[in-house]
């Protein structure tokens, strides 16, 4: 069996610490924020069995909707909308109040 | 007047008034010959000399009633104001006409209280929706109230003092990336409605979201709209309103001339002059001189149309 260097040992360790908490919470959990009419990442990759979690950040109401996949209610001020991504594939979404505010979720 | 029946009836021309003697202070927009002129700011005295004799209707629009944000705590306190000073015009006008978003939320007690407030205006008032007032979980609250008589989401047309009214409806079914929608259904409704009509008409189109483009970068436009304005180019008098967009906008096509009014709620930026169009926090003492109303005056066998533009204050 290969023993490790030094560095390889460091970078392992490293990376034990890190991936656990890193891909965990990215894969349990995303957050999107609408400000100022965007979403904001307007582009999120994420793995198949995430949750994202839109906030409604604006003094105006907006909606999340792809078209045959979710649709929020209207969402007020601070007003948040959850969905789980089962299926891997490329969701697009926009705000059906104002369908210029568009946005993507890409699914691995 | 709130339930009132859009049907064939329209406004009683005996309503249709002689004169037009408002002395409130606004820009004054006189078009001869499909040529603005602005009259800039215009006194009492002014506004008096240019008066002349015939129909007087009103444009509301945005009230927005249940907005408590920073921009403007009390949207429904600057309402009662706006209706307070159209209810101190010398001269009652013959209608009101409401460009949308009546409500914030479409709660049914925010339509409940714009209401009570509108009312208190003992006018008749022709409603169109805007995006605001479709947001109840049924999408029933505005058709309850306002859509008697009227077709698909809320379209119809009335006639009075010899003007041919249209309220169209440019908030449902919007595309993802695009702006306002007329859609198919109601483009052939108009092209029904306008059919066998004299050229020498003239012409109002209403309806929330501008006709026109505006500023597509935040959505202040109507996907079809041009399919719409081809339909009245060939009318000699044709004049668009709109709200949405919480300012006054103007510009003349030929024979057609677009407007937008301001809001009784909140201001909103100019086109790009802020990140986003949302509501625009100014100093208190300025905010009521960036709220208001608007008046159009037409008069009998002129090619001629005069809007004021009134704000609440200053």
């Amino acid at each position: 069996m290969k023993t490790l260097n030094r560095r390889d040992f460091g970078v392992a360790v490293a990376a034990a610490l890190l991936l656990p908490i890193t891909t965990v919470r990215a894969d349990d959990n995303m957050e999107v924020h609408i400000d100022n009419f965007v979403f904001q990442p307007a582009e999120l990759k994420i793995k198949v069995g995430t949750t994202v979690t839109w906030t409604n950040r604006d003094d105006i109401p907006h909606t999340v909707v792809s078209a045959g996949k979710f649709r929020s209610k209207t969402l007020d001020t601070d007003d948040k909308f959850s969905f789980t991504f089962t299926n891997a594939g490329d969701y697009k979404y926009f705000c059906s109040l104002h369908p210029h505010m568009t946005g993507m979720i890409k699914v691995e | 007047m709130s339930g009132h029946d859009h049907g064939d009836d329209g406004v009683s021309r005996r309503k249709v008034l002689e004169c037009m003697t408002w002395a409130g202070t606004g820009v004054l927009w006189t078009i001869t010959g499909g040529v603005p002129r602005s009259l800039g700011i215009i006194d009492s005295a002014q506004a008096a000399t240019a008066a002349a004799p015939g129909m007087t209707f009103l444009q509301i629009s945005d009230s927005h009633v249940g907005f408590d944000k920073p921009a403007n705590p009390n949207a429904l306190g600057t309402l009662e104001e706006a209706v307070n000073k159209i209810n101190a015009m010398p001269v009652k006008p013959s209608f009101m006409i409401h460009t949308g978003d009546i409500t914030h939320l479409s709660k049914a007690a925010e339509f409940d209280n714009a209401d009570r407030i509108i009312s208190q205006s003992k006018l008749d008032v022709h409603y169109v929706p805007g995006e605001h007032d479709f947001l109840d979980e049924e999408v029933k609250f505005y058709r309850e109230r306002y859509g008697h008589g009227t077709k698909g989401a809320g379209w119809y047309s009335f006639d009075a003092g010899g003007v041919h009214f249209i309220g169209l409806v440019n908030v449902v079914d919007l595309k993802a990336g695009g702006l306002g929608n007329l859609g198919a259904e109601q483009l052939a409704w108009l092209a029904d409605d306008l059919r066998g009509k004299s050229k020498s008409t003239p012409i109002v189109l209403f309806a929330h979201i501008p006709l026109w483009t505006v500023y597509p970068e935040w959505g202040w436009g109507t996907e079809d709209g041009a399919r719409a304005l081809e339909q009245v180019k060939g009318f000699g008098s044709v004049t668009v309103l709109n709200g949405h967009i919480h300012q006054v906008m103007q510009k003349v096509e030929g024979n057609v001339t677009f407007h937008t009014a301001r809001s009784t709620a909140f201001p909103q930026p100019a086109p790009g002059a802020a990140p986003s169009p949302g509501p625009m926090k100014v100093e208190d003492a300025k905010l009521r001189a960036m709220l208001g109303v608007a008046s159009i005056n037409f008069k009998q066998n002129e090619q001629r149309l005069a809007i004021i533009d009134t704000p609440l204050q200053g």
